[in-house]
């Protein structure tokens, strides 16, 4: 086993493989950037580097400097979390070069599923179910419309290096297939220096549901179930759950099955995720995969039981998968959100700022990935994630009720956070009877502009709101102490944490 | 102590006094019973007769928000006998600032010092976390000054521009 793994990496990622790698007896090395020097991945790790300044193409991108403290900490290993390097083949084979171990698939697994189009070509061979369309890159106006005429629209159009959404149009008629195509193509090209698009036929309303494989070095490649994340926004998701509920055991296990071969097709090693969509008849098409940990592989352990990052150390280091297809099973159900530093009041644009109150909930079923703390200031150059809060619990109603719970007791003051995004989402009725889709989210945020104002406020809250501003106002807050009985007569309680006050002065000015 | 107090627009009278084991507390000429535990700062736990809240109190820039439970309260106290809030009413009238929502890049300038502007005008454009927010012009009249530039950083609450 390595007894030291340096994590490429920042956030509540970093922080959640740092304790993976304390928990199984590894050092952790943290590299930060010029603006990461109070995170909480530094604070946490056992050794940390400074690799440079905040842009990432200067720091969490910079291969030569990541493979320098490799060199200099002596780490054996590199885990790269999730963007950044994660699905970099260059990077993967710079480690491979540099004698460190990629705690991740081969470069030449991601080349394969790198680019959709060639990902498509492999998966054809490999018998997968695919969205009707092309698996190559579209040469013509003429050749796209002669298509979209044999698959029928509305179709979609998609860069083949793509992800994110960038480089994707919707296509409903023929008339505006042109301009459409230019659109995506001079966006890929743009976006990912290489313009090739090719089209698929529109699955209307689907679903987004993902299969997690882990496959060893030996040859053993297993499914772990799937997820639910047909909850996105702009493409991106914001709450997923596990297991999904439409799929039930039977279907579990085909396109477990599928994923499988989907990964064996590219020689894959260590954990990766299948994407699907699924139909509303419940057919389901291989979209892309993954070829990294997934922000939401917590609502995968808690169902399983598993910890995937474990699993990704092991398998790296050389060690068999210590279980069988047949071993695994679910139980329970489990969802993520994922708090954003946003702000659902302009249209959810990030709100990097110091946390000036962080209150974090806690109890049965909840599990907290955080990467904040109260007194840091989220910096504006990254992903704006702050944290992901899993609910888990024996069904799904139950995971739902906590996780609400947990909501409410979730504060973060000082930065505009999208926690009443999630209120409003787990108290919605189609949500809670899992009619989802991919367009379930924009649906929810064009009716709130009807509902908002009247949002659950009382005339009773506001009359205790006057009456706590007046106490705050009264106290002096900024003065008071904690724990002080905010009432009449507590002169000798404020005493010994003036005292201290004092004292803790004295101490500075020696 | 007697206060004006402002919560999401609507105003209150309050008088509050330290009283044996509470406050001794009136909203609006109305008696209520109030006892109040300072958690920690920022954090109330409040009982009013034996309902129990947890009121979290937050400054965001100028502003000031205090929670009751998960609802936000834009709030604000005032000493009516303080001549210095008597004079704020006057406010609305004369110079505007624009300020930085947040901390971030300025990206773009859209108008130049002396330009007339409409209500809601895009001034500049200030970029955080690769995401690119308009800076608005609260009133209709004329860009006075234009303290940003292209290019430069700016921090949360830091003047922009002044619109007369």
């Amino acid at each position: 086993m390595f007894k030291k793994i340096l994590i490429a990496n920042r956030g509540e990622i970093a922080v959640r493989v740092i304790r993976a790698c304390h928990e199984m007896g590894i050092a952790a090395v943290a590299v930060y950037s010029d603006v990461d020097r109070a995170a909480l991945h530094v604070r946490k790790a056992d050794e940390a580097y400074a690799i440079g300044a905040a842009a990432a193409a200067e720091s969490y991108l910079n291969i030569g400097k990541i493979l320098e403290v490799a060199r200099r900490s002596g780490a054996e290993a590199i885990h790269p979390g999730y963007g950044f390097l994660s699905e970099n083949a260059r990077f993967a084979q710079a480690c491979v070069d540099a004698g460190v171990k990629f705690i991740g698939p081969t470069a030449a697994a991601m080349d394969a599923m790198g680019s959709k189009t060639r990902a498509r070509q492999a998966m054809e061979r490999a018998g997968v179910p695919l969205v009707p369309g092309t698996s190559r890159g579209l040469e013509s106006i003429q050749q796209a419309e002669e298509v979209a005429a044999r698959i029928g629209y509305p179709v979609m159009l998609k860069a083949a290096a793509g992800g994110g959404g960038k480089g994707m149009r919707l296509v409903h008629a023929p008339d505006q297939l042109k301009s459409s195509l230019e659109a995506a193509g001079s966006e890929a090209e743009r976006s990912f220096g290489d313009s090739e698009v090719y089209i698929e036929k529109a699955i209307v309303n689907p679903r987004h549901v993902e299969m997690q494989v882990l496959a060893d070095e030996h040859g053993n490649t297993l499914y772990l179930g799937e997820r639910e994340c047909s909850l996105q926004r702009r493409h991106q998701k914001v709450l997923e759950e596990a297991p999904s509920p439409i799929v039930d055991a039977d279907m579990r296990r085909r396109m477990g099955e599928v994923a499988v071969r989907v990964a064996q097709a590219a020689n894959y090693t260590n954990a990766g995720t299948v994407e699907f969509l699924v139909d509303q008849q419940k057919n389901f098409y291989f979209l892309e995969m993954n070829t990294r940990l997934q922000v939401e592989h917590p609502v995968t352990e808690l169902v399983t039981g598993l910890d995937l990052v474990h699993l990704q150390i092991r398998i790296a280091a050389g060690e068999k998968l210590p279980f069988m297809q047949e071993e695994v099973s679910i139980r329970g159900h489990a969802m993520e959100c994922r708090i954003y530093a946003e702000d659902p009041d302009n249209n959810y644009f990030p709100s990097p700022g110091k946390i000036t109150l962080l209150l974090a909930p806690s109890g049965p079923g909840i599990r907290r990935d955080s990467g904040m703390y109260e007194g840091w200031t989220v910096p504006m150059d990254y992903d704006p994630l702050l944290a992901k809060l899993i609910g888990y619990g024996t069904d799904r109603e139950q995971a739902i009720a906590r996780l609400t719970r947990a909501l409410s007791e979730y504060f973060v003051g000082g930065i505009k956070t999208n926690i009443s995004l999630f209120r409003r989402i787990l108290s919605d009725a189609d949500f809670r009877a899992a009619k989802l889709d991919t367009g379930f989210l924009d649906r929810l945020l064009k009716q709130k502009q009807d509902g908002e104002k009247a949002d659950q406020k009382e005339d009773a809250q506001a009359q205790v709101a006057a009456i706590a501003a007046g106490i705050f106002a009264g106290l002096g807050v900024s003065a008071a102490a904690a724990g002080e009985r905010a009432n009449g007569g507590s002169e000798e309680k404020v005493q010994p944490a003036a005292r201290w006050k004092s004292a803790s002065r004295r101490e500075a000015l020696r | 102590m007697v206060y004006d107090v402002t919560i999401d627009g609507k105003s209150y009278r309050l008088e509050l006094e330290r009283a044996e084991g509470g406050w001794a507390c009136r909203l609006d000429g109305r008696e209520i019973e109030v006892d109040a535990v300072l958690a920690r700062p920022d954090v109330l736990s409040l009982r009013i007769g034996n309902k129990a809240y947890e009121i979290k109190s937050e400054h965001v820039g100028s502003d000031w928000h205090v929670w009751v439970g998960s609802a936000r309260f834009a709030s604000e106290v005032r000493d009516p006998r303080s001549l210095r809030s008597r004079a704020r009413a006057a406010d609305d009238q004369g110079p505007k600032k624009l300020t930085a929502p947040m901390p971030g890049k300025v990206v773009r300038v859209l108008v130049k010092e002396g330009d007339e502007v409409e209500a809601g005008a895009g001034v500049l454009v200030v970029e955080a976390m690769k995401m690119q927010n308009e800076i608005k012009s609260p009133k209709k009249g004329t860009i006075q000054k234009m303290l940003a530039a292209e290019g430069v950083a700016v921090n949360a609450g830091d003047v922009l521009a002044i619109v007369e």
